[in-house]
């Protein structure tokens, strides 16, 4: 029993982490906010290359997974960096289509996998009438409706997100149907697992870079002749920032190791409400400068607010979590 | 990244669980807190050392059974599942002897260490003075060189249990006048019953007399009961600080167990409808398990070789909100019957209540957090 990441996990976060930081995310994020997609993809591209979409694709479909704890030391890179894109929904399509695979239905996960996990294909998913993220820069929209599962052909109109980089649109109805049958439903389940991790390390790492950045300008930030970091109101502010940030970590790997429902929703819970606290109180420090977009931290700001949201609101979550543990207590 | 127990794991796991089944007494103790109950309590204490379970992360030589921090955390989470009553034993066991495993010389360890395993002997804590709380340095009590030892003179207060408990360890200056006010403190340990102790209890906010202030008159410690370096006394105790704030004090059994039990009360009582309340109990569960992911994750560092560093910090503030949480979560659910004193959760909830103060105050905790997780500049103080 060692709890911690080994020295190659450490190391695909630090060779994610140095090729985000050289690729100028920030630009690519405003970029794709516009409409323009071109800086986003190239961002896409090298993830792909260095074998992040493949994390929760089998090898039999041509991908190195499933796995979930490096998907995590991922996923939190792809946050602090807030990388653009319909990262977590990508996953969820792909488990999906494997939990399909799993469940006797190879075939749309022998088509569609192995694009998804080389990153020639970017993939979205919505279900059951709610949005799909980015659906008008993904090539394979998918859509549950009860238990079939579409490949929709087009989507409605698209709808501004409180996060400007996120792109909300609903599916058309109907489109090719891929499958049909209780597996569907079951596989979606799974999906949405996986997607609720993704999104509870992608939220982390929203917060991690909230925090650093702040931290950083507190220190250089002076008022009454002193760095407004050495007041104690901002300290404790930011430690409890940490604090909350440093418990959901935990809570995340473990999940990871767990997969199971209800592990993953308190991983995710924990991580949108640290993220989302963070959030706040990285726009208070900042002052004004904090409410501008000009501000780069505005891109990780409402990002926490939406992924907070995203796949399971905190109420459902905890609501998971209690069902994993009362469901076999009768009550008295 | 792994948390699947070893078989030796499971085995010392499963061996403790097997003891506490058979011994944890059935019929809850009188409360800690009182002198009935302290004298149960410790009667309890040497029963756990008749089969060494008292000091299980001991060496084997003082009683305990060489187990390192996973099977302690094993342990620990088993005691508390069984409901096994509270250690008196605890500021001894938690504070003063990992003090005396880094400082001590092998005559005190062997002196002091097995009488403390069998609760024949309950140690108090003394630190605090009515004029230096969280500005321990500023403390006051003074130790004066004489033949053969040192005199004891000044105040020292808020030490738990002291009412009853046989010796006391603390800081006192022996060397005053020096620039900085860290400088020339000695780290001792004294006789509660000596010639020159005054104990008077204070009772705390439920009227048990679990305090006390103590008064030291020309007390008499000799030489061989000063731990570490004479003057050195703010590093000797400073080492071990982290243990209190961190893993020692508060285990995350402790919480796993509270939890469980929350949850039981919820599906009892608890009203489904109320969202609110059912999330606070979420919550609660949450929190419980990332303190003990949060801790495996320690024990796995330090089990690398890394120490107990600022991180306890984050530890101490993380338990003391989580601990109130839990039970101000259990006496809402209660509704009216929340009031009623003696039962368990109303007891622990006053206890929790302290633990922002104790072992460093949260506000403390986060100024170290802020300055030395964060590296932001330190203020005025
Ligand atoms: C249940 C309980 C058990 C205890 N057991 C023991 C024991 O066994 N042995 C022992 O020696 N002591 C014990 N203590 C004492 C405890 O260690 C002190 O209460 C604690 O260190 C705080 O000191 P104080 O009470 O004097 O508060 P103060 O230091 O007077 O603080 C009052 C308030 O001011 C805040 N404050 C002080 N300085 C700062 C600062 N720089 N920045 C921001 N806020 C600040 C504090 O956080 C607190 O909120 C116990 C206390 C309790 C409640």
């Amino acid at each position: 029993m060692r709890f911690l990441l080994d020295d190659e996990q450490r190391a695909f976060a630090a060779s994610l982490d140095a090729m985000l930081s050289a690729a100028d995310t920030p630009s690519a994020v405003r970029a794709w906010a516009e409409g323009d997609r071109a800086p986003g993809s190239a961002l896409w591209s090298r993830l792909a290359e260095a074998g992040v979409f493949a994390l929760a694709v089998p090898e039999k479909y041509e991908g190195v997974g499933p796995l979930p704890v490096e998907l995590v030391v991922a996923y939190v890179e792809l946050g602090r960096h807030a990388v653009p894109g319909p990262v977590v929904e990508t996953v969820a399509a792909a488990a999906l289509l494997n939990g399909l695979g799993e469940r006797g239905e190879t075939g749309p996960a022998e088509r569609l996998l192995p694009g998804l996990a080389a990153g020639g294909s970017v993939a979205t998913l919505a279900m059951d009438g709610g949005y799909a993220l980015d659906a008008d820069a993904a090539t394979v929209l998918l859509a549950m409706e009860g238990e079939s599962l579409y490949r929709a052909s087009g989507h409605g109109p698209v709808r501004a997100s409180m996060d400007r980089a996120r792109r909300l649109a609903r599916p058309e109805a109907g489109g090719e149907l891929l499958a049909r049958g209780p597996q569907v439903v079951r596989a979606a389940r799974d999906a949405v697992t996986w997607a609720r991790l993704a999104t509870a390390a992608q939220a982390l790492g929203v917060g991690l870079a909230l925090l650093d950045r702040t931290v950083a300008y507190v220190g250089q930030r002076t008022q009454f002749g002193v760095p407004v970091g050495s007041f104690q109101a901002v300290k404790h502010r930011l430690a409890d920032a940490k604090i909350a940030l440093e418990f959901a970590r935990p809570l995340l790997f473990g999940a990871a190791l767990s997969m199971t429902p209800a592990d993953v929703a308190a991983a995710k819970v924990t991580a949108v409400e640290a993220a989302y606290a963070t959030a706040r109180t990285a726009l208070q420090l900042h002052g004004a400068i904090g409410y501008t977009a000009e501000c780069d931290l505005s891109l990780w700001l409402t990002k926490a607010r939406a992924l907070r949201t995203a796949w399971g609101t905190p109420a459902e979550c905890r609501e998971r979590v209690l069902a994993g543990l009362s469901g076999d207590r009768p009550r008295s | 990244m792994d948390l699947t127990p070893s078989p030796a794991d499971e085995a010392f796991r499963a061996e403790a669980r097997t003891w506490l089944g058979a011994h944890v007494p059935t019929v809850p103790l009188p409360s800690l807190e009182t002198e009935e109950g302290f004298a149960a309590h410790r009667v309890w204490e040497a029963e756990l050392a008749a089969d060494r379970w008292s000091v299980v992360s001991w060496p084997a030589a003082y009683g305990g059974r060489d187990a390192d921090l996973m099977h302690w955390l094993a342990f620990e989470e088993e005691y508390h599942a069984a409901g096994a009553p509270g250690r008196v034993g605890q500021n001894g066991i938690s504070l003063l002897a990992p003090t005396l495993f880094d400082h001590g010389t092998a005559e005190q360890r062997a002196r002091v260490l097995p009488p403390m395993a069998t609760g024949e002997v309950v140690w108090a804590q003394a630190w605090s003075e009515p004029e230096a709380g969280s500005d321990l340095a500023s403390l006051s009590s003074r130790a004066v060189r004489v033949a053969g030892g040192w005199r004891l003179n000044g105040q020292k207060t808020w030490s738990s249990r002291a009412a009853f408990a046989d010796r006391a360890f603390g800081l006192f200056r022996s060397q005053p006048g020096l620039p900085k006010p860290h400088q020339g403190l000695t780290y001792l340990m004294f006789d509660l019953r000596a010639p020159g102790v005054t104990v008077r209890p204070i009772g705390r906010l439920d009227g048990k007399p679990a305090f006390a202030e103590l008064f030291l008159d020309d007390v008499f410690v000799p030489d061989e009961d000063v731990i570490g370096e004479p003057g050195q006394g703010w590093r000797v105790a400073m080492s071990t600080a982290g243990n209190e704030r961190g893993l020692t004090l508060r285990s995350p059994g402790r919480f796993l167990a509270a939890a469980d039990r929350l949850v039981a009360l919820w599906c009892d009582v608890g009203d489904r409808a109320d969202r609110a309340l059912r999330d606070r109990v979420a919550n609660a569960v949450i929190g419980a398990r990332a303190y003990q992911l949060f801790t495996y994750a320690g024990a796995s560092r330090f089990l690398d070789g890394e120490g107990v560093g600022p991180e306890s910090s984050m530890n101490k503030v993380f338990w003391s909100e989580l601990d109130i949480a839990l039970h101000e979560t259990a006496l809402d659910l209660l509704g009216e019957g929340g009031e009623l004193a003696d039962t368990a959760w109303s007891e622990g909830y006053v206890f929790s209540l302290a633990g922002p103060i104790y072992a460093g105050t949260n506000e403390i905790q986060r100024d170290i957090v802020a300055e030395r997780l964060l590296g932001l500049p330190k203020g005025r103080r």
